[in-house]
């Protein structure tokens, strides 16, 4: 029997171009800022979005009416959407921001996606948000937390397992905590946030290393259809609220010693400053 | 490791082949290390500077194993005695002792050669390079390196990244290997195509030569022409004619844009029109065209070397190409680049006829080394499945796939191919450079086997008028099959030269030459 209209799942996957988590990152001399022009590609956290987005299509099959990806970022940031669209999704969602412009805020890019999410009532609406939990540029970990309180949606962030009941719009996930694993039952529409144990679990591959995207694919993704906007269209301002005062890089670690013998040690530490514990 | 030892005892059978040469080798009335001479040597020498197992020094003959043994674990030597000089004038002074008592020395670097090159072949000295590591001077204005032979060639790519500059050359065994014994043996490798080979590349040499002389050609120049280029008869020379101690080399402008796909062929035959395409559409910016036959990537996936394509990606697929692309380090090139890349792609997939099944484009820097991680980790993988018959040759392009199979069939016709006696015959290689390395890979190495592909396999590379050895040079194990690929005057000349360096045959004695 096929799933009616209202049982089918349209799949929002915000995805990140960053510094390639294999780059050395220099600091500008103006410590400001750190050096950009070198090698990008896509957040592995939203990396491991999309091959999630894929792989519960491939489950829920005729379920999942569409997975779109969408970017908040310059002009280049459109290739990052070419790689998800070779991963699977269907079509993408270009917000773009000049290449000069500064980068944008979690609560910013929060509100970019709750527009586009408006947006896209006209065309079903959204029924489930995965991105990643952070970005490795900033680390910030905020946006999807915040989306789904702007969206006033439940989230269940740093997820590792995500199951979907399509017909009873529900999903049952496993969350990564300090401790252990929490288990979620949600409704729909969510946000969901991923961490990296999801490919440990559901793919037997190696965590953050999703399929090699096949040429056959990366054609159909040239083809694949791109909306673009500006944060105007959606009538968001992405000026910083925050300022950087400075970044610098961690001090560079100084090398150890060698003692001879338990005396030599203790006059080391005499020395460095430190004192034994009253018994 | 048990597997070694039992290799050890089966390899220890003389072969046909070094009953002849321990007489040759007797001919030439080498002398054999002696407690003198270990005695001198660790006056010359800092204490961490000489392994013996003689006394004074009696080191446990286990840790001189590294030094006796070849990569392949296929040819043993019986030193006595590895000295690890830190200077060119240690090394003079090594080998002008050494003269004077004909005692034989083998040069060693990394000890990655496959072709026993760089083992002793009964107890002759082991000289080994790996103390003079330091780099000497670099110019990133004309790019070039100086730097001791005895530098490991991954450290001098890791050395000159921040430079945006690359190494000429690059191989699997980079992170052993040593720049001393790549000019020694003319290592090709995976960037020859685009880059040529090190006759090209190396601009100077310092040499300490048979006698102890040193010899200073460590020209930084691009260009000398005054007189005969005597730089050129060392690089390739295995050992045998002059230890290299010092290397000036030209590196390149590092390219920014660089991409990798690797593409399924549903046959071999394809292999040749995709190269045509491959330099038509991407001619500057083709970097590297390696070949895959389908049992070596099964093979590589098997031992985990790199990370394997998906299912439905390697079905169907007879063979494998590594096409990498390098454009220019600006901006723009690096869009040109992955244009013309997908250009070709784009070409080779909506064909009539199409010359490729799939095939799969790295996405980042991390894919682009899994990718490379599956054609450099071959050699690792068939050495890991068991043990392996290396031909390294040359021959035309279109006929790999014919030389790989008529091997396989004439081992099956001599009952050979199971799997207590030869498991797989492989074929993976420089494709672009017309260089295929035939794997043959037996369950232990046996004269039986041995004796079904030689000459077989080297009559059957003559017939197509191709090398016995494109790349992994002669050593030890081809010195009887020159003459498949050089002819009686050119070994006879090869032969005058080895006596006008060398009167007395100390370097490196038995191999190359037969």
């Amino acid at each position: 029997m096929r799933p009616t209209a209202s049982r089918l799942l349209n799949i929002l996957v915000p995805v990140k171009r960053t510094i390639d988590y294999a780059v050395k990152i220099r600091v500008n001399p103006d410590q400001k800022g750190v050096d950009l022009s070198v090698k990008h590609s896509m957040n592995p956290f939203d990396e491991i979005a999309v091959e999630e987005a894929v792989r519960l299509r491939k489950k829920l099959k005729d379920a999942v009416k569409s997975i779109k990806v969408v970017t908040i970022g310059p002009s280049k940031s459109t290739e990052t959407l070419r790689t998800a669209l070779a991963m699977g999704a269907d079509s993408g969602i270009h917000v773009e921001i000049s290449d000069s412009a500064p980068p944008p805020e979690p609560l910013g890019v929060a509100k970019v996606l709750r527009a586009v999410i408006e947006k896209q009532k006209e065309s079903g609406g959204i029924d489930l948000v995965i991105l990643g939990k952070q970005a490795i540029d900033d680390d910030q970990g905020q946006t999807g937390q915040m989306l789904a309180g702007l969206l006033d949606w439940p989230q269940a962030t740093f997820a590792s397992k995500l199951v979907v009941n399509a017909e009873k719009r529900e999903a049952n996930i496993t969350r990564e905590i300090d401790g252990g694993l929490q288990e979620l039952k949600c409704k729909l529409p969510l946000v969901v946030t991923t961490d990296l144990r999801f490919h440990v679990l559901n793919a037997h591959i190696l965590p953050s290393e999703p399929h090699y995207a096949s040429l056959p694919n990366i054609m159909k993704a040239k083809k694949k259809p791109i909306e673009k906007f500006t944060p105007a269209d959606l009538g968001i301002d992405l000026t910083p609220r925050i300022e950087t005062v400075k970044i610098s890089e961690p001090p560079k670690r100084v090398g150890g010693g060698k003692v001879e013998n338990v005396d030599e040690l203790i006059a080391k530490l005499k020395e460095a400053g430190i004192t034994a514990v009253k018994a | 490791m048990l597997s070694r030892h039992l290799a050890h005892r089966i390899a220890l059978r003389p072969t046909a082949k070094a009953v002849r040469l321990a007489h040759s080798l007797s001919a030439l009335r080498l002398n054999t290390v002696n407690e003198q001479d270990v005695e001198h040597f660790s006056k010359i020498l800092p204490k961490t500077s000489v392994l013996s197992t003689l006394a004074p020094v009696s080191t446990a003959s286990s840790e001189l194993e590294i030094y006796n043994t070849d990569w392949i674990n296929k040819y043993h030597g019986k030193s006595t005695t590895v000295l690890r000089p830190r200077t060119t004038k240690e090394v003079s002074e090594i080998v002008k002792w050494c003269h004077e008592r004909r005692i034989g020395i083998v040069p060693q670097g990394g000890n990655t050669g496959l072709v026993g090159g760089s083992v002793p072949v009964n107890d002759e000295l082991v000289l080994s390079l790996g103390n003079m590591n330091k780099i000497r001077s670099f110019d990133p204005v004309s790019g070039i390196l100086v730097a001791d032979a005895g530098c490991i060639l991954e450290s001098l790519s890791e050395y000159l990244a921040p430079e945006n500059h690359i190494m000429p050359l690059d191989l699997g065994a980079k992170g052993s290997c040593q720049i001393g014994g790549n000019v020694a043996t003319n290592a090709g490798g995976l960037r020859l195509l685009r880059y040529g080979s090190l006759h090209g590349s190396v601009l100077g040499l310092e040499v300490v030569l048979p006698d102890g002389t040193i010899l200073d050609q460590l020209s930084v120049l691009r260009k000398d022409n005054t007189g005969y280029d005597l730089k050129q008869l060392f690089i390739g020379s295995e050992g045998t004619l002059g230890i290299i101690t010092g290397v000036s080399i030209l590196t390149a402008p590092a390219p920014n844009a660089s991409n990798n796909v690797i593409l399924a062929l549903p046959s071999f035959d394809n292999v040749k029109p995709l190269y045509q395409e491959a330099k038509r559409q991407l001619s500057e910016i083709l970097s590297a065209f390696e070949f895959i036959d389908r049992t070596a990537y099964d093979l590589a996936v098997k031992h985990g070397q790199g990370r394997a394509l998906n299912e439905e990606d390697v079905e169907g697929a007879e063979c494998f190409v590594l096409v990498e692309t390098s454009g220019g380090n600006r901006e723009h090139d690096e869009a040109a680049s992955i244009s013309k890349l997908n250009g070709l792609l784009e070409s080779l997939l909506e064909a009539d006829q199409p010359l490729i099944n799939t095939g799969v484009l790295s996405q980042s820097p991390a894919q682009f080394a899994q990718l490379w991680a599956i054609r450099e980790g071959l050699t690792e993988a068939v050495s890991k499945e068991g043990k392996a018959y290396k031909y390294d040759i040359s021959i035309p392009l279109g006929s790999f796939q014919e030389v790989v199979d008529t091997t396989r069939e004439h081992l099956r016709s001599k009952g050979l191919m199971r799997d207590d006696a030869v498991k797989y015959v492989v074929g993976y290689g420089h494709v672009g450079d017309g260089n295929l390395h035939l794997n043959v890979i037996a369950a232990a190495f046996t004269p039986e086997i041995e004796a079904a592909l030689e000459p077989f396999v080297y009559e059957l590379v003559s017939k197509y008028k191709g090398s016995v050895s494109a790349e992994h040079g002669i050593g030890l194990m081809k010195t009887h099959a020159l003459h498949y690929s050089k002819n009686a005057t050119s070994i006879e000349l090869m032969k005058r030269i080895k006596n006008l360096f060398d009167p007395h045959g100390i370097l490196n004695p038995g191999k190359v030459l037969p």
